[in-house]
């Protein structure tokens, strides 16, 4: 039950060319720092990434597509990122943009076991096109399917040797949600400790869920939007 | 005429004490500030927080802590964190009293624009779809005419739309208009000094005048 790996190259072994990976955080907020640049250095290609956002220019998923491993991206927000736009509009990116609602509960379905969810988010907009729509009590609802992911790789503050995770603040987000949903689930996290030193009442991922998991190092954990008020 | 200020203001008079409200970027988010004291309001942040504070203090700033504008925030007494699914489900299962948010273009039957000019802007909806989708009551908070000068309260939306017949209220620089479906944009208030005349004017969609209209309070 030890799933500790020493370092990111480790845990990222078995990604290959054209893969589906799910990638946790909200902006810069809880983001694998250590395997994306893991994933930078291996130079995999075409990958599909399901994330709620695209990084920017010179951080997060930003590095990946700077590098062209990224032949599609699934996101609901993408705005704070140029190249990501130019490969966009040039036809190099393939883009899916998914309400932001929806990409969480894609991923939560596929965590639980569920094919497909409803919901009303999209419905009679261009989200809507080609997805079957199910009236349930009057209203309108469009049928949207679970994430498939090859890999899901997640972030958490701390984390014991046996993948029981605990986020923080914010950093949360996506990221329990993504270790439920992948085939083979990767949690860096900030502190490893040993079974027993977490407090099972505190666990927000149970490490069943969790397939490797390492001690991640040097975070820059960048703000995206600093702001602050004067003392 | 009112400035993104006094749009705010005007709006923050909407909320009731109790309420769980969400905040979209921009004019809405400046709501927060006109809360009346005394109140109780518990504002949800999507990307996981109820019972989001203020900006931090210089140098207490956490990368983990953030709002769904990426901004910087704190925590009040009494706040919850949770994850994204959790957050929406919540929007969804409508437990979120009052979203307030920015629009592009409104129609008379209530549907919104708000996350796309096609060939222009692709940035994505973010959660704009999963709200408008399901919140009970919205209200939108934008400039009447958009940097052209034409009119964003429409009969029908030009821009790809968010949803459909979501939108109850709209408060823009110049009036406060609510929607009623099957008839058209039904004029409220009066911003202080603003005629009906101009109101008229800058209104592109039918617009229903019954009886006087009064001018807005703001405090």
């Amino acid at each position: 039950m030890n799933k500790t790996v020493s370092n990111a190259e480790e845990a990222i072994r078995g990604i290959t060319d054209g893969m589906t990976l799910m990638l946790g955080g909200f902006g810069l907020c809880g983001i694998p720092e250590n395997c994306i640049t893991a994933l930078v250095k291996a130079g995999t290609k075409n990958l599909t990434c399901i994330s709620n956002n695209a990084g920017v220019d010179d951080f997060g998923l930003g590095l990946l597509l700077q590098s062209k491993q990224v032949r599609k991206m699934i996101a609901s927000y993408v705005g704070e990122n140029a190249e990501f736009e130019r490969q966009m509009l040039s036809g190099e990116l393939d883009v899916e943009l998914v309400p932001q609602g929806t990409l969480a509960t894609r991923c939560m379905a596929a965590g639980y076991g569920m094919p497909a969810i409803f919901t009303p988010a999209g419905v009679g907009t261009e989200v809507a096109i080609g997805k079957e729509v199910r009236n349930f009590n009057g209203k309108d609802y469009l049928m949207e399917m679970a994430f498939d992911a090859d890999f899901a790789i997640v972030k958490a503050w701390k984390g014991d040797t046996m993948g029981n995770l605990i986020y923080r603040d914010t950093a949360r987000n996506f990221n329990p949600l993504m270790a439920m949903a992948g085939k083979i689930t990767i949690a860096e996290v900030e502190h490893l400790v040993e079974p027993g030193e977490l407090d099972p009442n505190h666990i927000h991922t149970p490490g069943i869920y969790i397939h490797r998991i390492f001690q991640g190092s040097n975070y820059e954990k960048r703000i995206e939007q600093r702001t602050v008020r004067k003392k | 005429m009112l400035d993104k200020i006094g749009i705010a203001k005007r709006i923050a008079r909407e909320i009731q004490d109790g309420y769980y409200v969400n905040l979209g970027i921009g004019i809405p988010t400046l709501c927060a500030n006109y809360i009346p004291e005394g109140m109780h309001v518990v504002l949800q942040s999507e990307n996981g927080i109820l019972g989001m504070g203020p900006f931090p203090f210089e140098g207490d700033e956490d990368a983990d802590l953030i709002n769904a504008g990426k901004q910087t925030v704190t925590l009040l007494p009494g706040s919850s964190l949770f994850d994204s699914a959790m957050s929406f489900g919540m929007i969804r299962s409508q437990k979120v009293d009052l979203t307030i948010l920015g629009a592009m273009e409104v129609s008379e039957e209530g549907d919104i624009a708000n996350w796309k000019i096609p060939g222009k802007m692709v940035k994505g909806m973010g959660g704009a779809m999963d709200l408008v989708a399901s919140a009970k009551n919205i209200i939108v908070a934008m400039q009447h005419v958009n940097k052209a000068g034409e009119s964003k309260l429409l009969p029908k939306c030009s821009l790809p739309l968010t949803g459909l017949r979501c939108v109850k209220r709209i408060v823009t620089e110049l009036a406060t208009v609510d929607v009623i479906h099957g008839r058209g944009f039904k004029l409220i208030e009066r911003a202080p000094g603003i005629s009906v005349e101009q109101i008229k004017n800058a209104t592109a969609g039918r617009l229903i005048i019954e009886g006087e209209i009064p001018e807005m309070q703001i405090s």
